[in-house]
């Protein structure tokens, strides 16, 4: 078994017993066979140490529960490469949301602004008997905005979310909201346009394009939040 | 010590699939409920299921409840209970119908209807041809799914309670269950939820063993809490092995691939499922293409260097179809396999998927002892429940039909139940606390114990080399001894982090507890059961004129019932009479 050792530095912080929080140089080895993704080598640091924090679940980059800040740029650990990571492999929690403990950061706010868009389809019509009917090419529409999964990524890179998670959607929630406007089942396109024409809810973006960067399935926010302007300038005229 | 007591008329533990159904039903309903979940709902592992939800639809060529009955009870091995089958598959295209309404983003045929894809298992007119019944939201229904079913919940004003890890069930003298309590991972506080009603729909198990294609999440939770509180375990032998994990990595490739075509070859290039099933051929049962795999890699043709996988092959499908059908696939491969299936086939190893088993309930989603007395104030619906409709092997997308129809039923019935019961809560045992608070002090001045990560990779790799897709006799009984050794070392497991702040370690601990429960279940009533059928096949009973498969119907058409207390076995018959329909008799299975 060919292994290698490889260096990391990580984000440490426990509220219960630092008083500030500190980076943490560790070394563990690794199996370039079996130990292929960034979550495969922090499983085996926490065999080494079980005080490291942080959250995973699928380990196949569809809960999107395991984002981070690696070398610098936010992604999912499990489906991170580890022959592609620079060392020492520099770990820190996703940026701009409060710190939990070490790698874990609290959500809340992330999750507020998704649950500000009404992230629900709205059609007031009693339902049919059978399914509603949409076209292969209406529904296609959805693609590449229904693959969400909220792990945090883009919105933890956007520096228009960082300085106000309170007031800009941010691209994560503008994504979702443009996956609903988007529906032809969902009938509150102008309630859904009218919530978000505001110099904060969607004008914060600049397109950085920092979210589409990072998102590590692949979805374009920005192109998201360009839909939802031309709708805005369309229905003005 | 006493902890603190937050009241609701419902507490439901679990936000995957089933937990969310049922959570839809009893908010949009105006009861008082608390859904607790260790992860963010959309986290939940119902999240990673691919390839469809299975309804008699007939949305692209005819098909009729009655035989999706037939291909699940045969699926089944003839050990699910045809009342249980028979509700669930005539309710299908009415919950999915709904979930449609609910804004699930399905495929849609040219006229706009609901897409459909063959499956394994699948046919018309009682087991004659291939039949397109599962609902596809592309190979992300499952994500399709659980988001729409969580956005449903977050329109119905549902009270979620995220990142709170259950610990033990409330059950009073009466064997009432009235409520949980729970562990708040972040502040490491710990309450009772009392309630009048207490669902479980915490998931299966799967990570008892060493390779599977479930998430780190998949604990068991629900299984240990009713096994500790005196609750039966229900055919826990029954283990689904899916054909087609990405070999070394373990995740899932969905069944949905075959669906639209592709093939598994051995190291010849072979079709080799045609010697297997040559009706279904790739599309046969899960049990069957898995241990055909298996068998082509143990006569020596398998592929790769050590000759230790086979292959899936789609580089025959137009790359368009691939891109619109498969796309999470494609991801897959190329992630963890390191292959772009449009050039080249995947290699892929049978992994487990799926608990067949688990806490009994009827159709209605109540908790049933081994009398048919029902548990009162306690449901299970999803992969923790065993009601039974997969008997001894799912048909594949009929486990997020499962969790629809009685994640559904299950908050009717809590709806239904609490009309009848009295307005005040039934008062709490004393020290109700007790057995939970004593686990969790005993796992924080534990010293000199068992290390967790070593201790479960022993569990772990006990159950794959003991009790996968072939079983035989002197593994099992070896595997009981082992597994009840690392009972031992579970006992006394021991964790450096004592931290109240998300303590991973101490949840990871926590979770021990339950996984093991689970493998002492799994092994010794598979080292028990003396026969083959579905997923449980034995050495000791091969396939003979007088028992066709090794199925023995004469002393095994019966469900497996484990006890926590003394490892003690006992059996219930099978539900054979449906609710309205004629039997489906007793057949050899082939395909």
């Amino acid at each position: 078994m060919a292994t290698r050792t490889m260096q990391f530095k990580i984000y440490r912080y426990d509220p219960d017993k630092d008083n500030a929080p500190y980076m943490q140089d560790v070394s563990v080895e690794v199996d370039d066979v079996t130990d292929r993704k960034l979550l495969d080598v922090l499983t085996k640091l926490k065999a080494q140490d079980d005080t490291l924090s942080y959250r995973r679940s699928c380990r196949e980059g569809i809960c999107g529960s395991d984002a981070m800040n690696i070398n610098g740029k936010n992604g999912l650990a499990c489906l991170t490469e580890i022959k592609d990571l620079k060392q020492p492999v520099v770990l820190r929690p996703l940026p701009g949301l409060p710190i939990i403990r070490d790698l874990i950061v609290d959500m809340t706010q992330f999750f507020k602004q998704y649950h500000s868009i009404k992230p629900y389809l709205i059609n007031d019509t009693p339902p049919p008997e059978r399914e509603r009917l949409q076209s292969p090419e209406d529904r296609e529409e959805l693609n590449g905005l229904y693959e969400c999964i909220l792990c945090a990524c883009c919105s933890t890179s956007c520096p228009s979310f960082w300085w106000n998670p309170d007031k800009f959607v941010g691209p994560a929630g503008l994504l979702n909201a443009y996956r609903f406007i988007a529906d032809t089942r969902d009938q509150a396109t102008n309630a859904r346009l009218d919530d978000l024409e505001d110099p904060y809810r969607l004008f914060r973006c600049h397109s950085i394009m920092n979210c589409v960067d990072v998102c590590p399935k692949g979805l374009n926010p920005t192109k998201a939040i360009g839909k939802i302007k031309e709708m805005m300038v369309r229905r003005a005229v | 010590m006493s902890i603190p007591v937050r009241k609701y008329d419902a507490v439901i533990v679990g936000a995957g699939g089933a937990g969310l159904r049922a959570a839809i039903q009893l908010s949009e309903a105006g009861l008082k409920t608390a859904v607790l979940s260790k992860v963010f709902p959309t986290r939940s592992h119902t999240v990673a299921a691919q390839g469809g939800v299975s309804a008699s639809l007939g949305n692209s060529e005819e098909d009729h409840w009655h035989w999706h009955m037939y291909d699940t009870v045969k699926g089944s091995d003839w050990l699910g209970d045809q009342d249980a089958i028979e509700f669930m598959c005539r309710k299908a295209p009415e919950v999915v119908v709904e979930l449609e309404h609910f804004g699930m983003p399905f495929d849609r045929t040219d006229e706009g209807k609901i897409y459909q894809r063959p499956f394994g298992g699948h046919m018309s007119n009682f087991g004659e041809k291939p039949v397109r019944r599962a609902c596809a939201a592309a190979d992300r229904t499952g994500h399709a799914m659980l988001h729409a079913l969580y956005q449903r919940n977050v329109r119905a004003q549902t009270q979620f309670f995220v990142e709170w890890m259950a610990l033990d069930l409330i059950r009073d003298e009466e064997g009432q269950v009235l409520g949980v309590i729970a562990l708040e991972m972040e502040t490491g506080e710990v309450v009772a939820f009392h309630a009048k009603a207490t669902i479980f729909a915490t998931g299966g198990a799967g990570r008892i063993f060493y390779s599977s294609t479930n998430a780190f999440i998949n604990t068991g939770d629900g299984l240990g809490m009713a096994a500790r509180a005196g609750i039966p375990l229900e055919d826990m032998e029954f283990w689904q092995f899916h054909p087609t994990g990405v070999a070394g990595a373990g995740v899932l490739i969905t069944e949905g691939v075959r669906g639209e075509g592709g093939i598994l070859r051995n190291d010849k290039g072979e079709r080799f499922m045609e010697r297997y099933a040559p009706n279904a051929k790739d599309l046969a049962s899960r049990d069957v293409v898995s241990r055909a795999m298996v068998t082509e890699i143990n006569e020596g043709r398998g592929c790769g260097p050590n000759k230790d996988f086979v292959t899936l092959d789609i580089t025959h499908l137009p790359p368009e179809t691939i891109m619109k059908r498969l796309p999470g696939i494609r991801e897959i491969s190329i992630q963890f396999a390191g292959i772009d299936p449009i050039k080249a086939p995947i290699p892929v190893v049978p992994t487990c998927h799926y608990q067949m088993g688990g806490i009994p309930t009827n159709y209605k989603g109540q908790v049933v002892l081994e009398d048919g007395a029902t548990v009162a104030g306690f449901y299970a619906a999803g992969e923790c429940a065993c009601a039974s409709v997969h008997g001894a092997n799912r048909l594949g997308t009929n486990s997020l039909l499962d969790l629809l129809v009685f994640g559904k039923s299950s908050g009717d019935t809590v709806i239904e139940d609490l009309a009848s019961m009295p307005k005040a809560h039934k008062e709490l045992p004393a020290g109700f606390a007790d057995r939970t608070l004593a686990r969790l002090g005993r796992l924080e001045s534990q010293k000199d114990g068992a290390d967790v990560h070593e201790t479960r990779l022993a569990m772990q790799r006990t159950m794959q080399n003991h009790c996968g897709v072939f079983r035989f006799k002197d593994k099992l009984e070896e595997g009981v001894r082992k597994i009840l050794d690392i009972e031992k070392q579970a006992a006394q497991t021991q964790i450096k982090d004592k931290s109240k702040v998300w303590n991973t370690a101490r949840v990871e601990a926590l979770e021990f507890d339950n996984l093991i429960e689970v493998a002492k279940a799994t092994m010794i009533c598979a080292e028990a059961r003396k026969e083959s059928r579905g997923a449980h096949v034995r050495d000791d009973a091969p396939d003979t004129p007088e028992f066709p498969n090794g199925r023995d119907d004469k002393e095994w058409l019966k469900h497996s019932l484990w006890y926590r207390d003394g490892n003690k076995l006992s059996y219930k018959p099978v539900t054979l009479k449906p609710l309205s329909v004629e039997t489906i008799a007793l057949k050899t299975r082939s395909y």
